[in-house]
């Protein structure tokens, strides 16, 4: 990998670290919401369903992660157990690729 | 103050031991006293190495009680409060002999790192006028008193994970000179100062900032760096 892609990692884990500080925050404060003003579970779903405004930002929330986590674990798999080359970087795109599924597949419980 | 030092010293090269020394303690005494006195007077065949002993050459750093420092101008009184030393060679770079480390890939990462001045004047040209309270200078002057002891590099964790990685002394040098607007290859030096085994690899653990004897920040220094790289790439596509 050149030394330009590794560039664009880094830049990307910038990225996807700043909209994640947003959506925790967003997520925890609705958690938080949701909690103390007694919502059941259906109540929940209730308001979620067909919103699209929520399914968007968790679909941006489950992006960011699927681009946050791969390569922050890149450096934790060559620093820790010192994993490097090809083989790592194949591992985490599965990897990532599972993110993203298990990721969108909560999203599309509450939304649908 | 008690009259004597217990000093432990590391004798061997990657395999080896702690060797027990007692040593006179006197006021003002510096931990390359110490070397210099087991060496001088109990141990002849004792390796370390020094020059200047007043701060300049960079060369007698060593890991004190647990730290890199530069001997020559650490005050045992600063590290010793029990009258216990602990002398072993620096970190992260192959031992020799005894305090002696192989500093080659130490100074071959600052080439790696492209830390040395490329003009683009001649003798000819007249001289280039920088003034000293540009941004520029300002932030070049801020790392340009590094004197290469390598006291950051041993402290730094990520050249202790992936040794390929520069260190903060040579990614400090390719600051300065990025800064430097005499210089001619910044670009080439942003390349090759980019991805796993450059800037982008530094965690910000500050362990070169909090160690390095001249007070400097390296990383700031690689901040910047990671800034400027970015920044080039993104650009340039």
């Amino acid at each position: 990998m050149s030394a330009k892609t590794q560039t664009y990692l880094w830049l990307i884990q910038r990225l996807s670290a700043a909209v994640l500080a947003l959506c925790v925050l967003v997520h925890l404060a609705t958690l938080i919401y949701a909690v103390r003003g007694g919502l059941s579970a259906a109540e929940i779903l209730g308001r979620t369903r067909g919103n699209l405004a929520w399914f968007a930002f968790y679909s941006i929330f489950v992006f960011a992660v699927t681009l946050h986590v791969p390569i922050g674990l890149r450096a934790v798999l060559s620093e820790w157990l010192g994993w490097r080359g090809a083989g790592r970087d194949l591992a985490l795109l599965g990897f990532g690729v599972l993110l993203a599924w298990g990721g969108m597949r909560a999203v599309m419980a509450v939304f649908l | 103050m008690s009259a004597t030092l217990r000093v432990r010293v590391w004798r061997g090269a990657a395999q080896g031991g702690f060797q027990a020394f007692e040593v006179p303690r006197h006021a003002s005494q510096t931990v390359l006293d110490v070397v210099t006195y087991i060496q001088r007077s109990l141990d002849p065949t004792l390796a370390y190495r020094f020059a200047c002993r007043v701060g300049m050459c960079g060369s007698c750093a060593m890991t004190v009680n647990g730290a890199p420092r530069w001997t020559c101008r650490t005050h045992v009184d600063r590290v010793a409060g029990n009258g216990a030393l602990e002398i072993a060679p620096l970190r992260n770079l192959p031992v020799i002999r005894d305090l002696v480390t192989d500093m080659r890939e130490f100074f071959d990462k600052l080439a790696r790192a492209k830390g040395y001045f490329h003009g683009r004047l001649s003798k000819k040209d007249d001289f280039a006028q920088v003034k000293p309270d540009s941004p520029a200078r300002v932030q070049a002057d801020a790392g340009i008193e590094c004197i290469g002891c390598a006291v950051c590099y041993s402290a730094c964790d990520v050249v202790k994970w992936n040794p390929d990685y520069l260190g903060p002394a040579a990614l400090n040098r390719a600051w300065t000179l990025v800064n430097d607007e005499r210089d001619a290859a910044k670009e080439e030096r942003l390349r090759a100062v980019a991805g796993d085994a450059g800037c982008h690899a530094c965690h910000t653990h500050m362990s070169c900032t909090e160690r390095c004897p001249k007070h400097i920040s390296p990383t700031a220094a690689i901040a910047g760096l990671k800034r400027e790289v970015a920044a080039l790439f993104v650009k340039t596509g």
